[in-house]
């Protein structure tokens, strides 16, 4: 493979050139509708996401409604409530946190913060979303067809899955796996755009370790999907096909309702072990660019560099590379040999440790930090918290001896909410409040995010914490009602009651979040261009939003790396990514701060 | 530099003084290639978990052998003749032969339509015979999997059909060089693809 080294000012490095032919939108429809522009895409992106999110919200409601008060709503049958299960996790999961984490916070900041005018492939991003919302539609259009949507719960296993006595198991389930199979057509499309712009589009003197870990955690988080979303491909593809045609790849002869259906032979397992080699790789695709936004959130707003950046880079890297040997820790109660058992056990015990690191570079980057309790640096330390939480429950579901025991519990349930649910939702908060300034050009009411902060942080935990001990006391996940069960006390019934009025309450309290942003973006003070005094290349922009091409007719050229918080010497706390070393105003009210010892001249 | 010397960078220090380019450095090759280089990738890994699928299920008892249509191997010389094809347009393409670009065009593009009219012709015999996807997994894989390999050559075939277009509209050879150059690399990853399943197919 060769390389472009520029070594002189009129050698232009290619991904340059390119982007001087830039498309340039006409009209109203192809600038805000079909536009090829990755920042209004990233909008596109992340307003569908945010709307089926809430659709999702909703469901999780009307769950624990059921779950605190059962025999209470008629209108939720056991059929439904199985449904709404189904929906719940896989529109949380995929076409909201992917969505919004790749598609939204992807487009937006990955050409900005590498000095890119666009991304690569403007035409095909372009498709990469219209074909996500067809994907949403259509997972939207199984909620109204006969029968509903699928309710064989977000793992979709077969042969229950596509047996006719689980809900929504004619139209609800092909609709299910079409809508899977079309997001990751477009997502690929997507992905390619994401990686692609960060290997070609760089600005000069953006070089790979110069990129903010934001970008990083994308980056990497994109070729794990890349990877790893074939998988569920395969699976929905050969799942459909059991369906619609009547093979047997998945399903096994079988009963069904009193009937020796056609299936025979098929594995069960191979779904299952298909399903989770992405399953797990997809708790890191959402997982890595959080990362990558509170490691920027922490430096940014305790303005203080980075705690062991290339350690934060390899960490990402090699968490990514481990993610793909672990998966069968979701399967120890699937009647696997227990050799394969502690292979996935080791191997989910070492995943511990670069995630650790980055835990405690995270708090290492806090200390002795000028740290500024800004709406999104609480929102990034409300992360960590969740994190290690959900983490350290992690640890011990990850050890098969303990999972057994556990698994199928509510304490599951608890774990994997917040180490994937509410963590990374108090991440994609607090990276929008960080950038709506940039995106929108206005500054949100603080008082109202201080409020949305601490009822979903606070009530966040009056939701999970009490479901661990549910789970420890062994009420099973995925039980329409506990009826008169009985190891399960009366305090149970009680406590579960408490978590559905705490979730309703949280839920509604996001009304003051959407209020927020949507009175902000209109009626908020105009902001400052960089009113976090942030280093990246973002905040560097002519106009504020930046316009199309990001950068006006020059692109900068970057000379340091993106943490240059409270440098010793120069005047300002932070040293902005494209400002050479011999322009930075130091303490002495001049210009320029000494070299580097690497970079004096040898004697 | 590759990208793993590149990882160990110590990019807190900054950059040299600003007469000179700081240091950093892009890769020299098209976006294109990459992009291409990239889908092969991820249907590399799609094609794998088929063929892992494939084999997990060919393990459970229930499996049946059975003789694949020997039009198959006729398929085979065709695709592998239209890979040959491409080869020519691309050695043609970096000559700036228009002629020689055109023919190998068609010739590419042409032979790679006559595969998959006979793979369907594979897919009628099998019919014909009473031997349909749902008779036992070992005919519902040989459909999956010629279809979805006949999925990724109608994608490159769109490909084809825009260079096509570009070249009869007298776009200059030097400007198609590189979508005849990706044409044919993908072209040939799925000649290897298409090889690798059919020895599956046809000794399992």
């Amino acid at each position: 493979m060769a390389y472009f080294i520029p070594t002189a000012a009129e050698d232009v490095a290619p991904a340059e050139v390119a982007e001087v032919d830039l498309y340039h939108p006409h009209s109203f429809v192809t600038k805000y509708v079909f536009s090829q522009d990755a920042k209004v895409i990233a909008i596109q992106y992340s307003f569908t996401a945010i709307a089926i999110g809430l659709v999702a919200l909703v469901l999780s409601w009307l769950m624990r409604l059921q779950l605190g008060f059962p025999d209470t709503f008629a209108f939720i049958s056991a059929e439904a409530y199985y449904q709404f299960i189904t929906m719940h996790g896989m529109i949380m999961v995929i076409y909201l946190l992917t969505a919004l984490f790749l598609g939204g916070f992807g487009n937006y900041l990955i050409p900005l913060m590498v000095g890119a005018r666009d991304m690569v492939f403007p035409y095909v991003n372009m498709l990469s979303y219209w074909i996500y919302l067809l994907a949403v539609l259509v997972l939207l259009a199984s909620m109204f067809v006969p029968g509903g949507p699928t309710g064989a719960g977000w793992t979709l296993y077969p042969p229950q899955a596509i047996l006719s006595g689980t809900p929504g198991s004619g139209a609800g389930i092909i609709l299910m796996l079409v809508s899977l199979a079309l997001f990751i057509v477009g997502f690929t499309m997507g992905g390619l755009n994401y990686v692609v712009t960060v290997l070609q589009a760089r600005t000069r003197g953006m070089s790979l370790m110069r990129m903010p870990l934001t970008v990083w955690g994308i980056f990497v988080a994109t070729i794990l999907a890349l990877l790893a979303f074939p998988a569920l491909f395969v699976g929905a593809v050969m799942m459909s096909l059991d369906k619609i045609l009547g093979t047997s790849f998945f399903m096994p002869a079988i009963v069904e309702f009193g009937e020796l259906s056609d299936y025979d032979g098929g594995s069960p397992l191979l779904f299952q072990h298909l399903f989770w080699f992405f399953g797990h790789p997809e708790v890191y695709i959402v997982a890595l660019p959080g990362f990558g936004i509170v490691s920027d959130l922490l430096a940014t707003h305790a303005r203080r560099n980075i705690f062991g950046y290339r350690m934060m880079v390899w960490a990402i890297v090699i968490i990514g590379g481990l993610s793909f040997i672990v998966w069968a820790h979701h399967m120890y109660v699937s009647g696997m040999n227990p050799y394969f058992g502690f292979f996935f056990a080791t191997t989910t015990l070492i995943i511990a440790v670069p995630t650790a690191l980055k835990v405690y570079n995270w708090i290492l980057t806090l200390w002795k930090g000028n740290i500024h309790l800004t709406i999104p640096m609480l929102f990034a330390i409300g992360f960590i918290v969740t994190f290690v939480n959900g983490g350290i429950t992690g640890l011990f579901l990850g050890n098969a001896v303990v999972d057994v025991p556990l698994s199928d519990t509510m304490f599951v349930v608890a774990h994997f909410h917040m180490v994937m649910g509410v963590a990374p939702i108090l991440v994609i908060f607090g990276a929008i409040y960080h950038w709506f300034p940039k995106i929108t050009g206005r500054m949100f009411n603080q008082t109202l995010g201080q409020i949305h902060f601490w009822v979903t942080f606070l009530g966040a935990y009056a939701i999970f914490l009490p479901l661990h001990y549910l789970g420890l006391l062994g009420v099973p996940r995925r039980y329409y009602e506990m009826s008169d069960t009985l190891f399960i006390p009366e305090s149970a019934v009680t406590l579960n009651a408490f978590v559905s009025v705490v979730a309703l309450t949280v839920g509604v309290a996001q009304v003051i979040f959407l209020f927020n942003m949507i009175w902000s973006a209109y009626k908020g003070k105009k902001a400052d261009p960089n009113p976090w005094r942030a280093t990246t290349l973002e905040w560097q922009t002519p106009e504020n939003p930046p316009a199309h091409g990001n950068f006006g007719p020059e692109l900068p050229v970057v000379y340091r790396w993106a943490y240059d918080y409270s440098v010793p010497g120069a005047k300002e706390d932070f040293i902005p990514q494209n400002v050479p070393q011999e322009e930075v105003p130091n303490t002495e009210g001049g210009l320029g701060l000494p070299m580097p010892a690497a970079h004096q001249p040898a004697e | 530099m590759s990208f793993f010397r590149q990882l160990t960078e110590k990019s807190w220090l900054p950059g040299r003084s600003k007469g000179e380019l700081p240091e950093g450095s892009v890769y020299y090759l098209p976006a294109q290639t990459i992009a291409v280089r990239l889908i092969m990738m991820v249907a590399t890994v799609v094609f794998s978990l088929f063929v892992v699928a494939y084999g997990d299920r060919m393990a459970l008892s229930d499996w049946h052998r059975f003789s694949e249509p020997s039009i198959l191997w006729a398929n085979t010389v065709v695709l592998i003749l239209s890979s040959v094809a491409w080869h020519w347009a691309t050695i043609n393409a970096r000559q700036g032969r228009l002629d020689g670009v055109k023919t190998g065009l068609l010739a590419g593009g042409g032979l790679a339509l006559v595969f998959l009219i006979g793979q369907f012709m594979a897919w009628r015999q099998l019919a014909d015979a009473g031997f349909y996807a749902d008779t036992n997994p070992a005919y519902a894989f040989f459909y999956l999997l010629t279809a979805v390999h006949a999925l990724h050559l109608l994608g490159g075939l769109v490909a084809w059909g825009r260079t096509v277009l570009r070249v009869w509209r007298g776009v200059a050879v030097a400007k198609v060089r590189l979508t005849v150059e990706l044409c044919a690399v993908y072209w040939h990853f799925l000649l290897v693809v298409w090889l690798v399943l059919f020895a599956l197919l046809w000794f399992t």
